[in-house]
């Protein structure tokens, strides 16, 4: 049995998407800037995408930005809002310590150019609190970022609080919605949000197309330079088919949102239950503020990579947060900021299933997680010391 | 393409000489939990010459195959020609490994020098302590 269980990581296109973008991969291959009737075909489809994207979210039009992907997203945000502190004088940023790259090695750079960043401490359940905000929040705050749902635990952030927190103080507030749009419900006026970033292929259309919301009033520089598409804020002819598919395929989901959660919930809750009476297992991060679909859990005495090479001999693709699988010394920074020793977060699996997951492939991880956490641990020295009492269990 | 050889993926998949010993006559362990790595050798010694060898390892696939390989290439050698086994060794008998997985294949190689030095120890057999000094070292990025 084959069991996709990575969508956290990517989706497959949907056919709703595929059959929207077909057209323009073959017949009307316009570029949207050129003047004769053909091209205006492709100027159509690129409005009515906007149009679509930014009634979903509770937009205008003129505030969505296409972008090749939600890493362009969070850096031209976070980017554009930092140059226009500095030019006020303000030049400290705030965010979370579990942002995902994008974010925080663009908090980086700016570090480097002579910005104070504070990152927020998201606890031991991957949640934000808003005093812990209001603790950090300065005079000369140029920005705060605050990422909608976690990338590898799932947990979701009070985004609508931390928005009327921001909008009372007028300070832009950013978040990066890659995890959640077309999973879970966003309105930005409801929820105040300046800026917002999402990403096609987490919600089923292709890959390499992504939105950048921003609210008029919030201005934008250019991370490419180049001809005036896009309002002038980001150059380079338009990905039309790629825009078009994410605007349907958007749209298939929100309309479908209802189904899906309600399909996608029992199948996470039985994994969480049954996978939970492995001994010595623990669930990362708040399962109460949750997405839909994303499972985290470690288990003590194994390591994640040898974790996934063994489910994908088993048919079943998922991810981990250990150091072996980050090309780095460290695992995750997301499993560290939640508190989690190091040789626990080396042993974590993150499985994320879909609307197209069925609950047979469900019985599948259950049956061959077990298997595979037991055979992992019979060849541990680390779990025969936690099981001969010379080392404590830490969970 | 495929992130290991099939070699690697053979040893990591099916270990060979994977278990541990309780009648050892040397046992070494390197390697940091917190790293990521821990691998466990036993080596059982007769006449000189390393007559069986087990191993446990906490750890990647490569940790797991650098393993199983260095215990094949060491059982049947004499316990001084065991302590000759390179990490270079260890790579090119699993027809390569990716270029951050190489410090699995030195952590196998100080596997087998940490259980060969446990074996003489017990032994009262004498040695150069340089023979060991340069393999067996506290791993840097793991000092707290």
């Amino acid at each position: 049995m084959f069991v996709y269980a990575d969508n956290a990581a990517t989706t497959c296109v949907s056919k709703t998407a595929l059959d929207a973008m077909m057209p323009y991969l073959t017949e009307q291959y316009g570029n949207p800037s050129s003047l004769y009737a053909f091209a205006q075909n492709s100027k159509e489809a690129l409005e009515n995408a906007r149009k679509t994207v930014a009634d979903i979210i509770g937009a205008q039009p003129k505030e969505i930005y296409f972008t090749s992907g939600g890493s362009e997203a969070d850096n031209q945000a976070i980017v554009s809002m930092a140059k226009v502190g500095a030019l006020k004088g303000k030049k400290h940023l705030i965010s979370t310590r579990f942002e995902h790259h994008a974010v925080l090695h663009t908090l980086k750079k700016l570090e480097k150019e002579g910005f104070e960043v504070t990152l927020l401490d998201v606890h031991e359940d991957g949640v934000v609190r808003l005093e812990d905000l209001e603790a950090a929040v300065r005079e000369d705050t140029a920005l705060v970022t605050i990422m909608f749902a976690n990338n590898e635990i799932g947990t979701v952030q009070p985004i609508k609080e931390i928005g009327e927190f921001c909008r009372a103080r007028k300070i832009p507030f950013h978040t990066d919605a890659v995890q959640a749009a077309g999973h879970m419900p966003i309105n930005v006026q409801e929820m105040n949000i300046d800026l917002l970033s999402m990403s096609g292929h987490k919600f089923h259309a292709p890959k390499g197309v992504g939105v950048l919301y921003a609210k008029t009033g919030m201005p934008l520089f250019n991370i490419i330079e180049g001809g005036a598409q896009e309002r002038g804020k980001r150059a380079g002819t338009e990905n039309i088919p790629g825009i078009v598919a994410l605007a349907a395929a958007l749209k298939e989901s929100v309309d479908n949102m209802e189904a899906n959660t309600a399909k996608i919930i029992p199948m996470r809750d039985k994994l969480f239950a049954e996978l939970s009476k492995i001994p010595h297992s623990k669930i990362n991060g708040s399962l109460e503020h949750h997405v839909p679909g994303t499972v985290n859990m470690c288990f003590e005495g194994i390591e994640g990579e040898s974790l996934l090479l063994l489910l994908d001999a088993k048919g079943v693709c998922a991810s981990s947060g250990s150091a072996c699988t980050s090309g780095s010394l460290d695992p995750s920074h997301v499993l560290l900021s939640l508190g989690l020793p190091h040789e626990v977060a080396h042993g974590s699996l993150r499985l994320s299933i879909g609307e197209y997951n069925t609950m047979e492939e469900i019985d599948h991880i259950i049956k061959v997680v077990p298997e595979v956490v037991s055979y992992l641990r019979d060849i541990s020295p680390v779990w025969e010391e936690l099981e001969n009492g010379t080392k404590k269990h830490l969970i | 393409m495929a992130l290991y050889s099939d070699k690697v993926m053979d040893h990591f998949q099916n270990p060979r000489n994977v278990g541990k010993m309780d009648d050892a006559d040397g046992v070494g362990e390197v390697g940091n939990a917190k790293c990521g790595d821990i691998m466990k050798m036993y080596i059982k010694v007769k006449d000189g010459i390393i007559t069986d060898v087990k191993f446990n390892t906490f750890g990647c696939g490569s940790a797991i195959a650098t393993s199983s390989m260095a215990t094949e290439l060491i059982k049947g050698k004499k316990v001084e020609d065991a302590l000759e086994l390179s990490n270079k060794a260890v790579v090119e008998a699993l027809d390569g490994l990716p270029a951050h997985k190489i410090h699995c294949s030195v952590l196998a190689e100080e596997a087998v020098a940490a259980a060969v030095k446990d074996y003489y120890d017990r032994n009262g057999i004498a040695y150069d302590p340089e023979l060991f000094s340069k393999k067996l070292h506290d791993c840097e990025s793991c000092a707290e």
